[in-house]
Protein backbone atom coordinates (compact mmCIF):
# COMPACT_ATOMS: atom_id res chain seq x y z
CA UNK A 1 0.00 0.00 0.00
CA UNK A 2 2.68 2.41 -0.94
CA UNK A 3 0.14 4.89 -2.29
CA UNK A 4 -0.88 5.87 1.19
CA UNK A 5 2.41 6.63 2.81
CA UNK A 6 0.51 7.54 5.91
CA UNK A 7 1.15 10.02 8.61
CA UNK A 8 4.90 10.12 8.17
CA UNK A 9 4.68 13.86 7.58
CA UNK A 10 3.56 14.30 11.14
CA UNK A 11 1.11 17.14 11.56
CA UNK A 12 2.12 19.16 8.49
CA UNK A 13 -0.70 20.49 6.33
CA UNK A 14 -1.90 18.60 3.27
CA UNK A 15 -4.41 21.31 2.34
CA UNK A 16 -4.37 24.90 3.52
CA UNK A 17 -7.17 27.17 2.38
CA UNK A 18 -7.30 30.83 3.31
CA UNK A 19 -9.97 33.41 2.56
CA UNK A 20 -11.40 31.38 -0.30
CA UNK A 21 -14.17 33.09 -2.23
CA UNK A 22 -15.88 31.92 -5.39
CA UNK A 23 -18.60 33.60 -7.40
CA UNK A 24 -20.53 32.42 -10.42
CA UNK A 25 -21.69 35.65 -11.98
CA UNK A 26 -23.78 37.41 -9.37
CA UNK A 27 -24.00 34.38 -7.13
CA UNK A 28 -21.34 34.14 -4.43
CA UNK A 29 -21.07 30.46 -3.61
CA UNK A 30 -18.09 30.56 -1.24
CA UNK A 31 -17.91 33.60 0.99
CA UNK A 32 -14.59 33.31 2.75
CA UNK A 33 -13.49 29.82 3.72
CA UNK A 34 -10.51 29.01 5.93
CA UNK A 35 -9.69 25.39 6.50
CA UNK A 36 -6.61 23.25 7.05
CA UNK A 37 -6.40 19.52 6.50
CA UNK A 38 -3.40 17.82 8.11
CA UNK A 39 -1.57 14.91 6.53
CA UNK A 40 -3.34 11.65 7.22
CA UNK A 41 -6.47 13.40 8.39
CA UNK A 42 -9.98 12.50 7.20
CA UNK A 43 -12.24 15.53 7.01
CA UNK A 44 -15.90 15.21 6.11
CA UNK A 45 -17.80 18.24 4.79
CA UNK A 46 -21.53 18.17 5.39
CA UNK A 47 -24.27 20.67 4.75
CA UNK A 48 -27.41 21.33 2.76
CA UNK A 49 -27.43 21.42 -1.01
CA UNK A 50 -26.21 24.69 -2.41
CA UNK A 51 -24.04 25.39 0.60
CA UNK A 52 -20.89 25.33 -1.56
CA UNK A 53 -19.41 22.00 -0.41
CA UNK A 54 -18.70 20.67 -3.89
CA UNK A 55 -17.36 24.01 -5.09
CA UNK A 56 -14.97 24.07 -2.13
CA UNK A 57 -13.71 20.61 -3.11
CA UNK A 58 -13.36 21.57 -6.76
CA UNK A 59 -11.33 24.63 -5.79
CA UNK A 60 -8.70 22.40 -4.17
CA UNK A 61 -7.58 20.96 -7.53
CA UNK A 62 -8.67 24.05 -9.40
CA UNK A 63 -11.46 22.47 -11.44
CA UNK A 64 -13.01 25.74 -10.32
CA UNK A 65 -10.81 28.79 -10.24
CA UNK A 66 -11.26 30.69 -6.96
CA UNK A 67 -12.35 34.30 -7.26
CA UNK A 68 -10.01 35.20 -4.41
CA UNK A 69 -8.09 33.58 -1.60
CA UNK A 70 -5.28 31.02 -1.61
CA UNK A 71 -5.23 27.23 -1.74
CA UNK A 72 -2.05 25.35 -0.86
CA UNK A 73 -1.66 21.62 -1.39
CA UNK A 74 1.31 19.96 0.31
CA UNK A 75 3.09 23.30 0.54
CA UNK A 76 2.53 24.29 -3.11
CA UNK A 77 0.19 27.16 -3.81
CA UNK A 78 -2.21 25.89 -6.49
CA UNK A 79 -3.79 29.31 -6.91
CA UNK A 80 -0.44 30.71 -8.07
CA UNK A 81 -0.81 31.34 -11.83
CA UNK A 82 2.80 30.28 -12.37
CA UNK A 83 2.25 26.79 -11.01
CA UNK A 84 2.21 23.65 -13.18
CA UNK A 85 -1.36 22.60 -12.54
CA UNK A 86 -1.10 19.20 -14.24
CA UNK A 87 1.81 18.27 -12.01
CA UNK A 88 -0.09 19.18 -8.85
CA UNK A 89 -3.28 17.46 -9.95
CA UNK A 90 -1.35 14.21 -10.32
CA UNK A 91 -0.82 14.35 -6.56
CA UNK A 92 -4.52 14.94 -5.82
CA UNK A 93 -6.94 12.09 -6.45
CA UNK A 94 -10.52 13.06 -7.17
CA UNK A 95 -13.66 10.94 -7.09
CA UNK A 96 -16.86 12.34 -8.61
CA UNK A 97 -20.50 11.84 -7.80
CA UNK A 98 -21.22 10.66 -11.36
CA UNK A 99 -18.05 8.44 -11.44
CA UNK A 100 -16.92 9.94 -14.77
CA UNK A 101 -15.26 6.73 -15.87
CA UNK A 102 -14.08 6.75 -19.49
CA UNK A 103 -16.77 4.67 -21.24
CA UNK A 104 -14.60 3.78 -24.24
CA UNK A 105 -11.93 2.11 -22.09
CA UNK A 106 -11.98 -1.06 -20.00
CA UNK A 107 -11.53 -0.89 -16.24
CA UNK A 108 -7.83 -1.55 -16.76
CA UNK A 109 -7.66 1.08 -19.51
CA UNK A 110 -9.32 3.61 -17.21
CA UNK A 111 -6.60 2.98 -14.64
CA UNK A 112 -3.64 3.02 -17.01
CA UNK A 113 -4.41 5.87 -19.43
CA UNK A 114 -3.43 8.75 -17.14
CA UNK A 115 -0.44 6.87 -15.76
CA UNK A 116 0.83 6.55 -19.30
CA UNK A 117 -0.18 9.96 -20.68
CA UNK A 118 0.49 12.06 -17.58
CA UNK A 119 3.17 10.16 -15.68
CA UNK A 120 4.86 8.67 -18.74
CA UNK A 121 4.89 5.18 -17.26
CA UNK A 122 5.40 2.22 -19.57
CA UNK A 123 2.59 -0.19 -20.36
CA UNK A 124 3.84 -2.97 -18.11
CA UNK A 125 4.42 -0.75 -15.12
CA UNK A 126 1.08 1.04 -15.53
CA UNK A 127 -0.77 -2.27 -15.74
CA UNK A 128 0.98 -3.63 -12.69
CA UNK A 129 -0.02 -0.56 -10.66
CA UNK A 130 -3.54 -0.76 -12.08
CA UNK A 131 -3.97 -4.41 -11.14
CA UNK A 132 -2.73 -3.73 -7.63
CA UNK A 133 -5.31 -0.99 -7.22
CA UNK A 134 -8.13 -3.03 -8.74
CA UNK A 135 -7.31 -5.71 -6.17
CA UNK A 136 -7.39 -3.08 -3.48
CA UNK A 137 -11.00 -2.19 -4.33
CA UNK A 138 -11.94 -5.84 -4.78
CA UNK A 139 -12.49 -5.82 -8.55
CA UNK A 140 -9.61 -7.91 -9.87
CA UNK A 141 -11.95 -10.00 -12.02
CA UNK A 142 -13.43 -6.90 -13.74
CA UNK A 143 -10.30 -5.59 -15.43
CA UNK A 144 -11.56 -6.31 -18.95
CA UNK A 145 -15.08 -5.00 -18.28
CA UNK A 146 -16.28 -1.71 -19.74
CA UNK A 147 -17.95 0.79 -17.40
CA UNK A 148 -21.38 0.09 -18.92
CA UNK A 149 -21.02 -3.54 -17.84
CA UNK A 150 -20.45 -2.62 -14.20
CA UNK A 151 -22.92 -1.70 -11.46
CA UNK A 152 -22.84 1.80 -10.05
CA UNK A 153 -20.99 0.65 -6.95
CA UNK A 154 -18.40 -1.18 -9.04
CA UNK A 155 -17.96 1.85 -11.29
CA UNK A 156 -17.30 4.08 -8.32
CA UNK A 157 -14.76 1.62 -6.93
CA UNK A 158 -13.00 1.56 -10.31
CA UNK A 159 -13.02 5.38 -10.19
CA UNK A 160 -11.37 5.26 -6.76
CA UNK A 161 -8.79 2.78 -8.04
CA UNK A 162 -8.17 5.04 -11.04
CA UNK A 163 -7.38 7.96 -8.75
CA UNK A 164 -5.18 5.76 -6.53
CA UNK A 165 -3.18 4.55 -9.53
CA UNK A 166 -1.62 7.98 -9.81
CA UNK A 167 -0.19 7.55 -6.33
CA UNK A 168 -1.87 10.64 -4.89
CA UNK A 169 -0.91 12.24 -1.60
CA UNK A 170 -4.50 13.12 -0.85
CA UNK A 171 -7.95 12.23 -2.10
CA UNK A 172 -11.01 14.39 -2.72
CA UNK A 173 -14.42 12.71 -2.69
CA UNK A 174 -17.37 14.66 -4.08
CA UNK A 175 -20.52 12.94 -2.80
CA UNK A 176 -19.17 9.57 -3.92
CA UNK A 177 -22.25 7.58 -2.92
CA UNK A 178 -25.04 10.03 -3.80
CA UNK A 179 -25.67 8.52 -7.24
CA UNK A 180 -25.74 4.94 -5.98
CA UNK A 181 -28.63 2.65 -5.16
CA UNK A 182 -28.77 2.21 -1.38
CA UNK A 183 -27.63 -1.43 -1.46
CA UNK A 184 -24.45 -0.48 -3.35
CA UNK A 185 -23.34 2.29 -1.00
CA UNK A 186 -21.77 -0.08 1.53
CA UNK A 187 -19.06 -1.45 -0.79
CA UNK A 188 -17.86 2.02 -1.74
CA UNK A 189 -17.82 3.21 1.86
CA UNK A 190 -15.88 0.08 2.85
CA UNK A 191 -13.18 0.92 0.30
CA UNK A 192 -13.02 4.48 1.60
CA UNK A 193 -12.82 3.23 5.16
CA UNK A 194 -9.89 1.02 4.15
CA UNK A 195 -8.14 4.02 2.62
CA UNK A 196 -8.63 6.01 5.80
CA UNK A 197 -7.22 3.13 7.83
CA UNK A 198 -4.15 3.11 5.59
CA UNK A 199 -3.57 6.73 6.53
CA UNK A 200 -4.70 8.46 3.33
CA UNK A 201 -5.47 12.15 3.64
CA UNK A 202 -9.10 12.56 2.62
CA UNK A 203 -11.48 15.47 2.12
CA UNK A 204 -14.96 14.04 1.70
CA UNK A 205 -18.19 15.81 0.81
CA UNK A 206 -20.90 13.44 1.93
CA UNK A 207 -24.44 12.96 3.14
CA UNK A 208 -23.51 9.70 4.89
CA UNK A 209 -23.68 10.77 8.51
CA UNK A 210 -22.73 7.37 9.87
CA UNK A 211 -19.58 7.38 7.70
CA UNK A 212 -18.73 10.87 8.91
CA UNK A 213 -19.26 9.85 12.50
CA UNK A 214 -17.23 6.67 12.32
CA UNK A 215 -14.39 7.54 9.95
CA UNK A 216 -13.84 11.30 10.06
CA UNK A 217 -11.27 12.88 12.31
CA UNK A 218 -13.08 16.15 11.85
CA UNK A 219 -16.46 17.21 10.49
CA UNK A 220 -17.10 20.57 8.86
CA UNK A 221 -20.64 21.86 8.58
CA UNK A 222 -21.15 24.39 5.78
CA UNK A 223 -24.15 26.53 5.01
CA UNK A 224 -24.59 29.36 2.57
CA UNK A 225 -20.94 29.52 1.52
CA UNK A 226 -19.50 29.65 5.04
CA UNK A 227 -18.20 27.20 7.59
CA UNK A 228 -20.74 27.27 10.38
CA UNK A 229 -19.22 24.71 12.70
CA UNK A 230 -16.29 22.32 12.73
CA UNK A 231 -14.85 19.87 15.19
CA UNK A 232 -14.65 16.18 16.01
CA UNK A 233 -17.61 14.18 14.70
CA UNK A 234 -18.96 13.31 18.13
CA UNK A 235 -19.34 17.03 18.71
CA UNK A 236 -20.52 18.34 15.30
CA UNK A 237 -22.76 15.39 14.48
CA UNK A 238 -23.42 14.16 18.01
CA UNK A 239 -23.85 17.39 19.91
CA UNK A 240 -23.88 20.38 17.54
CA UNK A 241 -23.58 23.84 19.06
CA UNK A 242 -25.04 25.88 16.25
CA UNK A 243 -28.77 26.05 15.66
CA UNK A 244 -28.30 25.70 11.88
CA UNK A 245 -26.27 22.52 12.32
CA UNK A 246 -28.91 21.07 14.61
CA UNK A 247 -31.67 21.95 12.14
CA UNK A 248 -29.77 20.33 9.24
CA UNK A 249 -28.95 17.18 11.20
CA UNK A 250 -32.49 16.74 12.47
CA UNK A 251 -33.71 16.89 8.87
CA UNK A 252 -31.11 14.39 7.68
CA UNK A 253 -31.32 11.98 10.60
CA UNK A 254 -35.09 12.00 11.12
CA UNK A 255 -36.36 9.69 8.38
CA UNK A 256 -39.78 11.34 8.01
CA UNK A 257 -38.26 14.78 7.67
CA UNK A 258 -35.45 13.40 5.57
CA UNK A 259 -37.89 12.31 2.89
CA UNK A 260 -39.21 15.83 2.62
CA UNK A 261 -35.63 17.03 2.43
CA UNK A 262 -34.69 14.62 -0.33
CA UNK A 263 -37.67 15.73 -2.36
CA UNK A 264 -36.59 19.30 -2.17
CA UNK A 265 -32.96 18.40 -2.57
CA UNK A 266 -33.15 16.90 -6.05
CA UNK A 267 -32.36 20.08 -7.98
CA UNK A 268 -29.01 20.26 -6.28
CA UNK A 269 -27.60 23.70 -6.75
CA UNK A 270 -24.12 22.27 -6.74
CA UNK A 271 -24.21 20.49 -10.07
CA UNK A 272 -25.01 23.64 -12.04
CA UNK A 273 -22.22 25.42 -10.21
CA UNK A 274 -19.77 23.16 -11.91
CA UNK A 275 -21.34 23.68 -15.29
CA UNK A 276 -21.27 27.42 -14.83
CA UNK A 277 -17.71 27.67 -16.03
CA UNK A 278 -18.55 26.82 -19.59
CA UNK A 279 -21.15 29.53 -19.84
CA UNK A 280 -19.62 32.46 -18.08
CA UNK A 281 -21.87 35.37 -17.38
CA UNK A 282 -25.19 33.65 -17.60
CA UNK A 283 -26.35 31.97 -14.41
CA UNK A 284 -26.71 28.28 -15.27
CA UNK A 285 -30.25 27.01 -15.71
CA UNK A 286 -30.39 24.79 -12.67
CA UNK A 287 -33.35 22.64 -13.50
CA UNK A 288 -32.20 21.66 -16.96
CA UNK A 289 -28.71 20.83 -15.79
CA UNK A 290 -30.04 18.77 -12.95
CA UNK A 291 -32.22 16.77 -15.27
CA UNK A 292 -29.28 16.09 -17.51
CA UNK A 293 -27.14 15.17 -14.58
CA UNK A 294 -29.77 12.79 -13.25
CA UNK A 295 -30.00 11.20 -16.64
CA UNK A 296 -26.26 10.95 -16.83
CA UNK A 297 -26.19 9.25 -13.50
CA UNK A 298 -28.93 6.86 -14.38
CA UNK A 299 -27.23 6.05 -17.65
CA UNK A 300 -24.30 4.71 -15.74
CA UNK A 301 -26.44 1.94 -14.31
CA UNK A 302 -26.47 -1.04 -16.62
CA UNK A 303 -29.82 -2.35 -15.43
CA UNK B 1 -71.73 2.27 -42.34
CA UNK B 2 -69.91 0.84 -39.35
CA UNK B 3 -66.43 1.99 -38.55
CA UNK B 4 -64.93 -1.34 -39.55
CA UNK B 5 -66.76 -1.33 -42.89
CA UNK B 6 -65.67 2.19 -43.61
CA UNK B 7 -62.02 1.35 -42.90
CA UNK B 8 -62.29 -1.62 -45.19
CA UNK B 9 -63.89 0.43 -47.98
CA UNK B 10 -61.20 3.10 -47.81
CA UNK B 11 -58.44 0.54 -47.98
CA UNK B 12 -60.09 -1.23 -50.92
CA UNK B 13 -60.37 2.10 -52.74
CA UNK B 14 -56.66 2.80 -52.18
CA UNK B 15 -55.63 -0.59 -53.56
CA UNK B 16 -57.99 0.01 -56.49
CA UNK B 17 -56.36 3.33 -57.39
CA UNK B 18 -52.94 1.76 -57.23
CA UNK B 19 -54.02 -1.08 -59.49
CA UNK B 20 -55.50 1.31 -62.07
CA UNK B 21 -52.33 3.44 -62.16
CA UNK B 22 -50.15 0.39 -62.61
CA UNK B 23 -52.39 -0.96 -65.36
CA UNK B 24 -52.41 2.36 -67.23
CA UNK B 25 -48.63 2.49 -67.18
CA UNK B 26 -48.30 -1.16 -68.18
CA UNK B 27 -50.64 -0.77 -71.14
CA UNK B 28 -49.43 2.63 -72.27
CA UNK B 29 -45.71 1.83 -72.15
CA UNK B 30 -43.93 0.56 -75.19
CA UNK B 31 -42.24 -2.45 -73.62
CA UNK B 32 -40.16 -3.34 -76.58
CA UNK B 33 -38.77 0.17 -76.78
CA UNK B 34 -38.08 0.28 -73.03
CA UNK B 35 -36.38 -3.08 -73.07
CA UNK B 36 -34.18 -2.05 -75.96
CA UNK B 37 -33.23 1.23 -74.24
CA UNK B 38 -32.63 0.01 -70.70
CA UNK B 39 -32.12 -3.74 -70.80
CA UNK B 40 -30.14 -4.38 -73.93
CA UNK B 41 -28.35 -7.60 -73.05
CA UNK B 42 -25.78 -7.26 -75.85
CA UNK B 43 -24.81 -3.74 -74.71
CA UNK B 44 -24.82 -4.84 -71.08
CA UNK B 45 -22.40 -7.69 -71.83
CA UNK B 46 -19.97 -5.28 -73.47
CA UNK B 47 -19.73 -3.22 -70.28
CA UNK B 48 -18.11 -6.06 -68.38
CA UNK B 49 -15.55 -6.43 -66.98
CA UNK B 50 -14.45 -2.78 -67.46
CA UNK B 51 -17.36 -1.37 -65.49
CA UNK B 52 -16.04 -3.22 -62.44
CA UNK B 53 -12.28 -3.31 -62.95
CA UNK B 54 -12.04 0.34 -63.99
CA UNK B 55 -15.17 2.32 -63.18
CA UNK B 56 -16.26 0.81 -59.87
CA UNK B 57 -12.70 0.59 -58.60
CA UNK B 58 -12.02 4.22 -59.51
CA UNK B 59 -15.22 5.43 -57.86
CA UNK B 60 -14.25 3.66 -54.66
CA UNK B 61 -10.65 4.91 -54.82
CA UNK B 62 -11.69 8.54 -55.46
CA UNK B 63 -14.26 8.42 -52.66
CA UNK B 64 -11.86 6.92 -50.15
CA UNK B 65 -9.14 9.43 -51.04
CA UNK B 66 -11.54 12.32 -50.64
CA UNK B 67 -13.02 10.93 -47.44
CA UNK B 68 -9.70 10.34 -45.70
CA UNK B 69 -8.38 13.77 -46.60
CA UNK B 70 -11.71 15.39 -45.73
CA UNK B 71 -11.85 13.62 -42.37
CA UNK B 72 -8.36 14.78 -41.40
CA UNK B 73 -9.04 18.34 -42.53
CA UNK B 74 -12.49 18.24 -40.93
CA UNK B 75 -11.03 17.21 -37.57
CA UNK B 76 -8.49 20.02 -37.80
CA UNK B 77 -11.23 22.52 -38.65
CA UNK B 78 -13.42 21.26 -35.80
CA UNK B 79 -10.57 21.76 -33.33
CA UNK B 80 -9.89 25.23 -34.76
CA UNK B 81 -13.58 26.01 -34.47
CA UNK B 82 -13.39 25.18 -30.74
CA UNK B 83 -10.04 26.90 -30.19
CA UNK B 84 -9.51 29.59 -27.58
CA UNK B 85 -7.64 31.58 -30.22
CA UNK B 86 -10.14 33.83 -31.93
CA UNK B 87 -8.47 34.02 -35.40
CA UNK B 88 -8.49 30.19 -35.60
CA UNK B 89 -12.22 30.21 -34.94
CA UNK B 90 -12.73 32.86 -37.61
CA UNK B 91 -10.68 30.93 -40.15
CA UNK B 92 -12.60 27.73 -39.48
CA UNK B 93 -15.97 29.44 -39.69
CA UNK B 94 -15.02 31.22 -42.91
CA UNK B 95 -13.82 27.97 -44.46
CA UNK B 96 -16.88 26.01 -43.43
CA UNK B 97 -19.35 28.65 -44.58
CA UNK B 98 -17.54 29.07 -47.90
CA UNK B 99 -17.29 25.42 -48.89
CA UNK B 100 -20.77 24.58 -47.65
CA UNK B 101 -22.24 27.47 -49.58
CA UNK B 102 -20.43 27.01 -52.89
CA UNK B 103 -21.50 24.25 -55.32
CA UNK B 104 -19.07 21.31 -55.40
CA UNK B 105 -19.13 21.67 -59.18
CA UNK B 106 -17.46 25.06 -58.91
CA UNK B 107 -14.72 23.70 -56.66
CA UNK B 108 -14.02 20.96 -59.19
CA UNK B 109 -13.80 23.40 -62.07
CA UNK B 110 -11.54 25.69 -60.07
CA UNK B 111 -9.19 22.83 -59.18
CA UNK B 112 -9.39 21.03 -62.51
CA UNK B 113 -8.91 24.01 -64.84
CA UNK B 114 -8.36 27.09 -62.73
CA UNK B 115 -5.36 26.09 -60.69
CA UNK B 116 -3.32 24.50 -63.54
CA UNK B 117 -4.02 27.47 -65.82
CA UNK B 118 -3.47 30.18 -63.23
CA UNK B 119 -0.37 28.69 -61.63
CA UNK B 120 1.11 26.88 -64.63
CA UNK B 121 1.38 23.64 -62.68
CA UNK B 122 0.12 20.17 -63.40
CA UNK B 123 -0.99 18.23 -60.39
CA UNK B 124 -1.30 14.49 -60.21
CA UNK B 125 -4.86 13.52 -61.10
CA UNK B 126 -5.44 11.52 -57.93
CA UNK B 127 -4.18 14.39 -55.79
CA UNK B 128 -6.58 16.77 -57.52
CA UNK B 129 -9.46 14.39 -56.94
CA UNK B 130 -8.48 13.99 -53.29
CA UNK B 131 -8.27 17.76 -52.83
CA UNK B 132 -11.52 18.53 -54.61
CA UNK B 133 -13.64 15.92 -52.83
CA UNK B 134 -11.86 16.42 -49.51
CA UNK B 135 -12.09 20.21 -49.45
CA UNK B 136 -15.86 20.06 -49.86
CA UNK B 137 -16.40 17.08 -47.56
CA UNK B 138 -14.24 18.62 -44.81
CA UNK B 139 -16.62 21.55 -44.40
CA UNK B 140 -19.53 19.23 -43.60
CA UNK B 141 -17.48 16.82 -41.51
CA UNK B 142 -16.00 19.68 -39.46
CA UNK B 143 -19.43 20.71 -38.23
CA UNK B 144 -20.36 17.11 -37.49
CA UNK B 145 -17.18 16.44 -35.55
CA UNK B 146 -17.49 19.71 -33.63
CA UNK B 147 -20.99 18.72 -32.53
CA UNK B 148 -19.63 15.31 -31.49
CA UNK B 149 -16.84 16.82 -29.41
CA UNK B 150 -19.30 19.12 -27.69
CA UNK B 151 -21.62 16.18 -27.00
CA UNK B 152 -19.00 14.43 -24.85
CA UNK B 153 -20.01 15.15 -21.22
CA UNK B 154 -17.93 17.78 -19.47
CA UNK B 155 -17.25 15.36 -16.62
CA UNK B 156 -15.01 13.37 -18.98
CA UNK B 157 -12.62 16.27 -19.47
CA UNK B 158 -12.79 17.08 -15.78
CA UNK B 159 -11.90 13.51 -14.85
CA UNK B 160 -8.98 13.50 -17.28
CA UNK B 161 -7.70 16.87 -16.08
CA UNK B 162 -8.14 15.90 -12.41
CA UNK B 163 -5.82 12.96 -13.11
CA UNK B 164 -3.22 15.44 -14.30
CA UNK B 165 -3.56 14.85 -18.03
CA UNK B 166 -2.74 17.89 -20.16
CA UNK B 167 -5.57 19.51 -22.15
CA UNK B 168 -4.04 18.06 -25.33
CA UNK B 169 -3.89 14.50 -24.04
CA UNK B 170 -7.36 14.79 -22.52
CA UNK B 171 -8.62 15.80 -25.96
CA UNK B 172 -6.70 13.12 -27.86
CA UNK B 173 -7.22 10.08 -25.67
CA UNK B 174 -10.49 10.84 -23.88
CA UNK B 175 -12.69 13.30 -25.78
CA UNK B 176 -11.98 12.61 -29.46
CA UNK B 177 -12.45 8.81 -29.29
CA UNK B 178 -15.83 9.31 -27.65
CA UNK B 179 -16.76 12.09 -30.08
CA UNK B 180 -16.07 9.80 -33.04
CA UNK B 181 -18.31 7.12 -31.58
CA UNK B 182 -21.08 9.68 -31.41
CA UNK B 183 -20.60 10.98 -34.96
CA UNK B 184 -20.04 7.64 -36.68
CA UNK B 185 -23.56 7.50 -38.19
CA UNK B 186 -23.45 11.03 -39.69
CA UNK B 187 -19.90 10.38 -40.93
CA UNK B 188 -21.05 7.24 -42.74
CA UNK B 189 -23.79 9.37 -44.24
CA UNK B 190 -21.15 11.80 -45.47
CA UNK B 191 -19.37 8.88 -47.11
CA UNK B 192 -22.55 8.11 -49.06
CA UNK B 193 -22.76 11.72 -50.23
CA UNK B 194 -19.09 11.70 -51.23
CA UNK B 195 -19.60 8.49 -53.23
CA UNK B 196 -22.14 10.30 -55.35
CA UNK B 197 -20.12 13.53 -55.49
CA UNK B 198 -17.21 11.55 -56.93
CA UNK B 199 -19.19 11.56 -60.20
CA UNK B 200 -18.11 15.20 -60.57
CA UNK B 201 -14.56 14.07 -61.10
CA UNK B 202 -15.15 14.01 -64.88
CA UNK B 203 -14.80 17.80 -64.74
CA UNK B 204 -11.09 17.35 -64.10
CA UNK B 205 -10.68 15.66 -67.47
CA UNK B 206 -10.04 11.94 -67.25
CA UNK B 207 -8.18 9.47 -69.38
CA UNK B 208 -9.92 6.17 -70.21
CA UNK B 209 -8.40 4.22 -67.36
CA UNK B 210 -9.39 6.96 -64.92
CA UNK B 211 -13.13 6.79 -65.69
CA UNK B 212 -15.40 6.34 -62.72
CA UNK B 213 -18.94 4.96 -62.89
CA UNK B 214 -20.85 8.04 -64.06
CA UNK B 215 -18.37 9.01 -66.78
CA UNK B 216 -18.03 5.39 -67.84
CA UNK B 217 -21.81 5.09 -68.19
CA UNK B 218 -22.09 8.35 -70.12
CA UNK B 219 -19.33 7.34 -72.50
CA UNK B 220 -20.94 3.97 -73.19
CA UNK B 221 -24.30 5.67 -73.68
CA UNK B 222 -22.90 7.73 -76.51
CA UNK B 223 -21.15 4.77 -78.01
CA UNK B 224 -24.10 2.34 -78.01
CA UNK B 225 -27.07 4.76 -78.12
CA UNK B 226 -28.52 2.82 -75.21
CA UNK B 227 -29.45 3.71 -71.65
CA UNK B 228 -28.35 0.29 -70.43
CA UNK B 229 -24.85 1.43 -69.33
CA UNK B 230 -26.45 4.22 -67.27
CA UNK B 231 -28.69 1.70 -65.56
CA UNK B 232 -25.69 -0.52 -64.84
CA UNK B 233 -23.70 2.39 -63.43
CA UNK B 234 -26.66 3.30 -61.24
CA UNK B 235 -26.90 -0.24 -59.94
CA UNK B 236 -23.22 -0.19 -59.02
CA UNK B 237 -23.68 3.08 -57.11
CA UNK B 238 -26.47 1.36 -55.21
CA UNK B 239 -24.17 -1.57 -54.55
CA UNK B 240 -21.94 0.87 -52.67
CA UNK B 241 -24.51 3.15 -51.04
CA UNK B 242 -27.14 0.64 -49.91
CA UNK B 243 -24.76 -1.33 -47.64
CA UNK B 244 -23.46 1.99 -46.30
CA UNK B 245 -27.02 3.09 -45.58
CA UNK B 246 -27.62 -0.18 -43.79
CA UNK B 247 -24.46 0.44 -41.78
CA UNK B 248 -25.68 3.92 -40.81
CA UNK B 249 -28.97 2.49 -39.50
CA UNK B 250 -27.15 -0.17 -37.49
CA UNK B 251 -24.77 2.38 -36.01
CA UNK B 252 -27.69 4.61 -35.13
CA UNK B 253 -29.48 1.74 -33.44
CA UNK B 254 -26.33 0.93 -31.49
CA UNK B 255 -25.94 4.54 -30.40
CA UNK B 256 -29.58 4.67 -29.36
CA UNK B 257 -29.12 1.53 -27.29
CA UNK B 258 -25.97 2.82 -25.61
CA UNK B 259 -27.80 5.86 -24.28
Amino acid sequence: MNEATGTSGGGSAAIEIEGLRKSFGELEVLRGIDITVRRGEVVCVIGPSGSGKSTLLRCVNLLEEPTSGTVCVAGTEVTDPEVDLDRIRRRIGMVFQAFNLFPHLTALGNLTIAQRRALGRGKAEAEEVARRNLRRVGLTEKETSYPAQLSGGQQQRVAIARALSMGPELMLFDEPTSALDPELVGDVLAVMRGLADDGMTMLVVTHEMSFAREVADRVVFMDDGLIVEEGPPEQVVGDPRQARTRAFLSRVLDPAAAEVLEGSEEPSAEQPEGEGVTQPGSPPPQRVDTVRDRKGVRKQHPR
Amino acid sequence: MTRRNRTRAIRTAQYGVLLIVVLVFALAADWGELRRAFFDVEVAKKQFPDVITTALVNTVVYTVLGFVFGLALGLLLALMRLSQVLPYRWLAIAYIEFFRGVPALLVFIALGYGVPVAFQVSINQYVTVMLALGLVGAAYMAETIRAGIQAVPKGQTEAARSLGMSPTWAMISIVIPQAFRIVLPPLANELILLTKDSSLVYLLGLSLDQYELAKFGRDALNQHRSLTPILIAGLFYLAITLPLGHLVRRLEARTAKAR
